[in-house]
C-alpha cells in the first residue's frame, strides 16, 4: 500500500468512526439484542448449572452471529443512499483499499464491543473462567471473518429496497464453518482436550477471508451501484 | 492551473448504445469532447440521460459500445480515469452526520485535490462560512447542493460530468455555478452536464447532443 493509498484508508477510517460515534443506535442495537438473547436463556431453560454451561458456547455463538447480522446493513447502506458510495468508487484510490476501510470500521464498532461483553454473558450462563477465555478468544478470529463475508452479501444486496431476508440467505451458510468451529473450540478446551486444531483452522478460514472478501466486496459494490 | 498545455485529453465515445429494463433507451451514439468543450445533453425525463452520464462515468456498463479517455477504455485504465474525472449526480454524496468542514476535508482526501486548499475559503466562496460547524443533515436542499458541488472548486480533474447540478440552487448559486464553468473551460477543462435550466456562458460556446426516441 503506497503513502497516498494508506492516508485514503486513514481518512475513511476516521470518517466512518466519527460517524458511528455520532450515530450509536446503530451498533448498539446489535449489541442490546446480544446481551438479551443470552441472558434470556437461563429464565427459559432454568438455572441448572449443568445444562447452560453445556449449551453456553453455542448460545453466545450463535446470538453473536446473529447481532452481527443485524449491524451488517450500516457497512454500506447510507453511503448508497446518499452518494457517497458512488464517489467511492469513482475516487482515484483502489476501491479495494477503501472496502477494507469500511469493514475494519465494522469490526471495531461491533465486533469488538461483542468481544468484550462476552465474559459477562459467560458468566450469565455459569461457564468456567477457563472457557470465557476461550470463548473471548473465539471471538477474536471469528468476528473479523463475520464481519468481512458479511461485507460481499451486503455489497451484493444494497441496492435493493428489501434486501434483509436475501442477505441472510446468502450468508448464513458461509457463517456456518465459523460458528462450528468458533462454539467448537470452547467445548472441546472444556472437555479437557487441545483446541489448537479449531483455532488453526478459525486461522485458516480468517486469513482467507482477508484476503478474498474485499476483493469479491468491491467487485459486488460495482455491480449494485 | 492550465489543462491545455497537456497534450490534449479527448473523451471519446463510440456506438454507444443502453438498455434498461428490455427498454432501449438509445443507441449508436457517438461523440467526442476535446480541451475546452462543455456538453449539455438534452431529451425528456426517462430517456436516458443519467444513465449516459453512469456510463461516462464508468458506473454502468452500456449495453454496446465504448468510452474511451485518451484512446484508452475507462474501464481498463479505471484509476486513471478517475484522477481525471470529478462527477456529481443526483445525491450529493455529503454525509448528514458530519459538519460542511468536515465534508470538505473528506472529500480534500479522497479525491484528487488541488495542494493547499483552505477549507474556510471555499465555503465562503459557496456562501455556507457561517455554517461551517452546522452539520449537513441540517442544511437546506439548495445549500447542500452548494456543498456538494464545491467539490468543482477543489478538484484537479480536468474533465467534470455533472447530474443536473442546478436543481435546488437559487438564480445566485446558478450564476455562481456558470462562473466556475466558464473558467474551467478557459483553462481547458471538459464538461459534461445535464439541465432543464437555460444556462449562459460568458466565454465558452455550449454544445448540444440530444438523446432518447422522442425528439421533440
Amino acid at each position: 500500500m503506497t503513502n497516498t493509498n494508506f492516508h485514503a484508508f486513514k481518512t475513511l477510517v476516521r470518517r466512518d468512526f466519527t460517524l458511528a460515534m455520532r450515530n450509536r443506535s446503530e451498533w448498539t442495537n446489535p449489541l442490546f439484542f446480544f446481551f438479551l438473547a443470552c441472558s434470556l436463556f437461563p429464565l427459559g431453560i432454568g438455572p441448572e448449572h449443568n445444562i447452560l454451561e453445556r449449551i453456553a458456547p453455542g448460545i453466545i455463538w450463535v446470538t453473536a452471529l446473529l447481532a452481527a447480522m443485524l449491524s451488517l446493513e450500516s457497512v454500506f447502506r447510507s453511503d448508497f443512499e446518499d452518494g457517497s458510495l458512488e464517489q467511492l468508487v469513482l475516487s482515484p484510490y483502489p476501491f479495494t483499499v477503501l472496502v477494507y476501510a469500511k469493514i475494519l470500521v465494522h469490526w471495531l464498532v461491533t465486533g469488538i464491543p461483542l468481544i468484550l461483553l462476552s465474559p459477562l454473558l459467560g458468566l450469565i450462563l455459569h461457564m468456567p473462567a477457563d472457557g470465557m477465555i476461550l470463548l473471548m478468544l473465539t471471538l477474536l478470529l471469528g468476528t473479523p471473518v463475520l464481519s468481512l463475508i458479511g461485507s460481499i452479501g451486503v455489497a451484493l444486496t444494497v441496492g435493493l429496497k428489501r434486501g434483509g431476508m436475501l442477505l441472510s440467505l446468502l450468508i448464513l451458510p458461509l457463517y456456518i464453518p465459523v460458528l462450528i468451529f468458533g462454539a467448537g473450540a470452547v467445548d472441546v478446551g472444556l472437555g479437557g482436550l487441545d483446541p489448537s486444531g479449531h483455532f488453526l483452522l478459525m486461522g485458516a478460514i480468517l486469513i482467507l477471508a482477508f484476503t478474498l472478501a474485499p476483493l469479491a466486496t468491491a467487485a459486488a459494490i460495482r455491480v449494485s451501484i | 492551473m492550465d489543462f491545455a498545455d497537456k497534450a490534449t485529453p479527448a473523451l471519446q465515445v463510440d456506438n454507444l448504445s443502453c438498455i434498461r429494463n428490455d427498454i432501449e433507451l438509445f443507441s449508436d451514439l457517438n461523440f467526442t469532447l476535446q480541451s475546452g468543450q462543455v456538453l449539455q445533453i438534452e431529451g425528456s425525463n426517462g430517456c436516458g440521460k443519467t444513465s449516459l452520464l453512469r456510463i461516462l462515468c464508468g458506473l454502468m456498463l452500456p449495453a454496446d459500445g465504448h468510452v474511451t479517455w485518451n484512446g484508452v477504455d475507462i474501464h481498463k485504465e479505471r484509476i486513471q480515469y478517475n484522477n481525471n474525472l470529478t462527477y456529481i449526480g443526483h445525491h450529493n454524496g455529503i454525509k448528514s452526520d458530519l459538519s460542511c468542514e468536515e465534508n470538505l476535508q473528506f472529500f480534500k482526501a479522497i479525491g484528487n485535490t488541488k495542494d493547499n486548499i483552505n477549507t474556510d475559503d471555499i465555503l465562503d466562496q459557496i456562501g455556507l462560512l457561517e455554517k461551517d460547524e452546522s452539520l449537513a443533515g441540517k442544511l437546506s436542499a439548495g445549500q447542500r447542493r452548494r456543498l456538494a458541488l464545491a467539490r468543482l472548486l477543489m478538484t484537479r480533474a480536468p474533465l467534470w460530468i455533472l447530474d443536473e447540478p442546478f436543481t435546488a440552487l437559487d438564480p445566485k448559486g446558478r450564476e455562481l455555478i456558470e462562473g466556475y464553468f466558464d473558467q474551467h473551460c478557459s483553462q481547458g477543462g471538459m464538461i459534461i452536464f445535464t439541465t432543464h435550466h437555460v444556462v449562459k456562458l460568458e466565454h465558452s460556446q455550449i454544445q448540444f447532443l440530444r438523446i432518447g426516441h422522442d425528439k421533440h
